[in-house]
């Protein structure tokens, strides 16, 4: 054809290099345009999108690094003996992290050129429908023509620039996973987790749409031994079901994060030592409050970098509140041939497993003969909160607002996962609930797990509901003994009859 | 439990025959005292082993000198079990359920003996009777078995560290033992006589034996153990282990300081006065056979549990059998127990969870060009860090061509295999097929989602 390629993908994240690489097993010509703005406090990364660097991947190692922090605690009581005190050094943890998502970039880079998927370092931009300006670092401009083009080049933290030194003093996730130093500069950590001289807060607005990130990155903080505190307007886990939420985060305050709940900050400012002074206002009391912290986090929301895609140049449609490119189900933009996926895309969860399944599945429509659209529904995800929050389908909320409560159970159990005894742990907060239809099938509707590997319990019941799993089905499935998952299996108790949940003995 | 909330009067018999080594324990059965518990709790201990090890990885600093203490592994062990015990009691109780500690055997049609530790006998009768005697450890039957070995009865309550151990046996109970064993720093050996976890996918059973071979733990494949011998008394003592192959002549010697053995369980079905009430059991196995609502021949008198024949030794198998039972007899209930697609952990250092047909088993029933089984290798996220073995991790699915490309098998081998597991079993019992599976996403970055 006329055009350089039969697909051009901007933005080589995951909805991005899934998409472009399925592409390229069809034998087509294809090409990613990748680029990272540094933040505003310089940092930037490689090829792989939010999920590889900045996001899923760094996120989950540090929460192990907590993780393992309890295992510590708990090893003792198992009998080993491990001299005190305990020290962590960020700067091993952070090094180790980052050399783990270098090599992911440069797994990316080998894939890339293995499919044969053209790849380019450059900051793409419509110049016309067919045509993409890709803008090096240095300034060069190429021109790239496509018949097709997929934009997937996700998001970005917002800053709440309305308060002022928000963007000179604060960091965001994109720089905390790439801190060479302690967010608390040299931390010497006991086990005990106080440490005045290392603070952290990390402040969450009513509209953050990546709070459990936020929440992600307070619990790790505090479980590496930073003294960390959260600010939050309103809710948190906006959208997702709000007893479990709660739970979540009842549990990260016994476990030493402090919050400020139905608090917003007003100012940052710089002292002479270098700390931050956060000036914030408590709508419960109505008072001004100012304290001092070595680092600011902001995890306000994220947005897509829309503006500099110059979208009105070719017509491409977006949600002039979030930014987010307006798509149809088959992933079309307003114009026939650009295509979105990802986190750019308006509607649809901000999820890695969402967006590559979303660009494969398109990449199978454009050029593999398929017709398979992306199913929304049911999703599963996980939180991964110092104690994990795995979900699939409807919280409670939303099954109460689509059913009405009469026509829903719910079959709820408070647990102890065995590992727990021993070590001597809090399990207050280790809960779960099946939200079903009352109706004769009983399907269900929505399934939540609070507790240890929270992850690998949902996945298994998420395909499970994918095939319409009932109650009564799931109750003929046997337990795995011992584990955490087999309480699911047995849940039996509604809330409804008002009894005691708490699971007990064998 | 169940049949108490129906009214019904019941009284629950429980007696632990101490072990040749003179160890006993309290109510709860195997899986409290002797089995799952104390088990997962100890391999929990080796798991934090490697944690600790991991943990230096990821930023935290302590000395280099990590040591492991047996007594208080085993003391916060016993604790929570006798906490079960306890609970149990009190549960028991809390639902009129007489309880008496003694040993029980039939003497007649719808009549019990009890007799309790101090031998005072007492006469029961009752209108329905349940077995659930379950089975206890074997002995191979040679010179200084009883003397001087233990058993999985006396391994979780030792009184002072194994040290140096043989663990006889390649069941999962040996394999299990064996591997936490050696995450605490012991120097274990496993003599095999055949094969690794008979009955078990054989892809997967070897997968598990290299892994912990390569982690430390020594194989002596096909020989058996003919003589057992003490060089040294003590706690622990020095012990000689006297072994033949069982392909030639070869004939071998070892020391140890342990010798734990592990070749399976046989059915308290012997010395229960089964014949004076004409119970039919498996002469062979001593195992009873049973109808699909788990009645013995005799029409008053049912089973469940370990002793049944040709069912899975299993406490959440035993558990849901014996409500569903109480259910039927006493509720109008009319659903019967499961069998089929009961998922399953072997919770070895590599944990391997299984729930359904192995591929050999699917093979011979479906015929291999009517199965597709699907594969992968995967690398679990918090192993990157640590640099832990990068090509372990595995999971395979074996689908039924003919049926849809139904999910008949599912096999996975790594971390949190259990909990990975579950909910897969349950996708399975809704008939999940490939494509199903293919289209539901994972949740990232967890194991389960590959």
């Amino acid at each position: 054809g006329k055009n350089d390629y039969d697909l051009l993908v901007i933005g080589g994240g995951s909805g991005g290099l899934a998409c472009a690489k399925e592409a390229a097993q069809f034998g087509r010509k294809v090409a990613v345009l990748d680029y990272v703005e540094p933040s505003p406090q310089g940092t930037k990364w490689g090829l792989g999108g939010t999920c590889v660097n900045v996001g899923c991947i760094p996120k989950k190692l540090m929460h192990q690094s907590a993780l393992l922090g309890s295992a510590l605690k708990d090893a003792p009581h198992y009998g080993w003996n491990i001299a005190q005190p305990v020290h962590h050094t960020w700067s091993v943890m952070a090094q180790a992290v980052q050399n783990y998502v270098k090599s992911l970039n440069w797994g990316h880079r080998v894939q890339l050129q293995d499919k044969k998927v053209k790849y380019f370092n450059m900051k793409g931009s419509f110049s016309d429908p067919h045509t993409i300006c890709g803008l090096t670092k240095a300034g060069k401009e190429i021109f790239v023509t496509a018949e097709n083009i997929v934009i997937a080049t996700g998001g970005r933290p917002k800053y709440p620039t309305h308060i002022a030194g928000a963007l000179e003093y604060g960091i965001t996730s994109d720089d905390l996973f790439w801190l060479k130093e302690s967010p608390g500069k040299t931390p010497l950590v006991y086990y005990s987790f106080i440490s005045h001289l290392y603070e952290i807060i990390v402040h969450i607005s009513l509209t953050d749409a990546s709070q459990d990130v936020s929440l992600e990155c307070a619990g790790f903080l505090t479980g590496i031994g930073l003294d960390t505190t959260v600010m939050m307007r309103s809710i948190p886990l906006r959208g997702f079901d709000q007893q479990m939420a709660f739970l979540v985060t009842e549990h990260m305050e016994s476990y030493g994060t402090k919050f400020l709940k139905r608090c917003f900050p007003t100012k940052v400012e710089q002292l002479e030592s270098k700390r931050l002074q956060v000036t914030w206002k408590n709508t419960d009391l109505g008072t001004e409050e100012t304290e001092s912290f070595d680092t600011v986090m902001w995890a306000v929301g994220r947005a897509p970098d829309t503006e500099t895609l110059n979208l009105e140049a070719v017509g491409v449609k977006t949600n002039s509140e979030t930014g987010k490119i307006i798509v149809d189900a088959s992933e079309a933009t307003s114009v026939p041939h650009i295509y979105a996926v990802g986190d750019i895309t308006e509607g649809r969860p901000e999820l890695t497993p969402t967006a590559i399944a979303a660009g494969k599945l398109l990449a199978q429509r454009l050029f593999g003969q398929s017709s398979e659209l992306m199913d929304y529904d049911n999703v599963p995800t996980t939180v991964f909160t110092p104690l994990e929050y795995g979900c699939v389908g409807l919280s409670e909320e939303a099954a109460v607002q689509c059913y009405g409560s009469d026509n829903i159970e719910v079959y709820h159990a408070y647990y102890k996962p065995l590992e727990f005894t021993v070590a001597e742990r809090d399990a207050t907060q280790c809960y779960m609930k099946m939200v079903c239809l009352r109706e004769r099938e009983q399907r269900i509707l929505g399934l939540h797990f609070i507790g240890p590997n929270a992850g690998e319990v949902i996945q298994g019941f998420a395909l499970g509901i994918k095939c319409g799993a009932t109650y009564p089905q799931l109750m003929k499935t046997i337990g795995i003994h011992p584990t955490c998952a087999e309480e699911i299996t047995k849940l039996h108790i509604t809330k409804r009859s008002g009894l005691d949940a708490t699971v007990t003995g064998c | 439990q169940e049949a108490a909330k129906y009214e019904k009067k019941v009284m629950v018999l429980d007696f632990v025959t101490p072990t040749p080594l003179g160890n006993s324990w309290g109510l709860g059965g195997t899986c409290v005292n002797v089995g799952c518990i104390p088990k997962k709790l100890m391999h929990q201990a080796a798991l934090l082993g490697q944690a600790l090890q991991d943990s230096r990885k990821f930023g935290w600093q302590f000395t280099e000198e990590v040591q492991h203490n047996w007594m208080t592994m085993t003391e916060s062990v016993q604790n929570y079990i006798g906490s079960l015990n306890w609970g149990y009691r009190v549960a028991l109780r809390e639902k009129k359920v007489t309880y008496e500690n003694a040993y029980g055997e039939f003497v007649g049609p719808h009549t019990v003996k009890a007799t309790n530790r101090r031998g005072v006998e007492k006469l029961y009768t009752a209108e329905r009777f349940l077995i659930a005697t379950g089975e206890r450890p074997r002995y191979l039957g040679i010179p200084g078995d009883k003397e001087y070995c233990i058993s999985s009865d006396d391994l979780f309550s030792l009184p002072y560290c194994p040290g140096k151990t043989l663990v006889v046996g390649a069941s999962y109970v040996a394999l299990e033992c064996a591997g936490f064993l050696a995450g605490l720093g012991l120097d274990v050996t496993v003599m095999v006589r055949s094969i690794l976890l008979r009955g078990f996918d054989q892809d997967m059973a070897n997968k598990i034996g290299e892994y912990m071979e390569e982690h430390g733990i020594n194989f002596i494949r096909e020989f058996v153990p003919i003589k057992v011998e003490q060089i040294e008394e003590g706690t622990p003592g020095r012990l000689k282990v006297v072994a033949k192959s069982t392909t030639g002549n070869q004939i071998i010697e070892g020391e140890y300081n342990t010798v734990l053995l592990a070749i399976g369980r046989d059915a308290c079905t012997r010395k229960i006065g089964l014949d004076k009430v004409g119970v039919k059991i498996n002469e062979k196995t001593g195992k009873i056979p049973v109808n699909d609502e788990e009645q013995t021949n005799v029409p008053y008198i049912y089973a469940v549990g370990d002793i049944l024949e040709d069912k899975l030794e299993l406490t959440p198998v035993a558990i849901q059998a014996g409500r569903l039972l109480a259910q039927r007899l006493y509720a109008g209930a009319t659903s019967k127990c499961d069998y089929v697609n009961v998922p399953t952990t072997v919770f070895t250092p590599l944990e391997y969870g299984v729930c359904g047909y192995s591929e050999e088993t699917a093979v011979e029933k479906f015929g291999e060009e009517n199965i597709e089984v699907y594969h992968s290798h995967f690398w679990p996220l918090e192993w990157t860090v640590p640099s832990r073995d990068n090509n372990k991790c595995y999971a395979k699915i074996i689908c039924n061509i003919q049926d849809n490309e139904r999910v008949i098998g599912f096999h996975v081998l790594g971390p949190n295999a259990g909990e990975v597991t579950q909910g897969f079993a349950a996708a399975i019992k809704c008939g999940l097929t490939k494509e199903q599976l293919d289209s539901t996403l994972g949740i990232h970055p967890v194991c389960a989602e590959v």
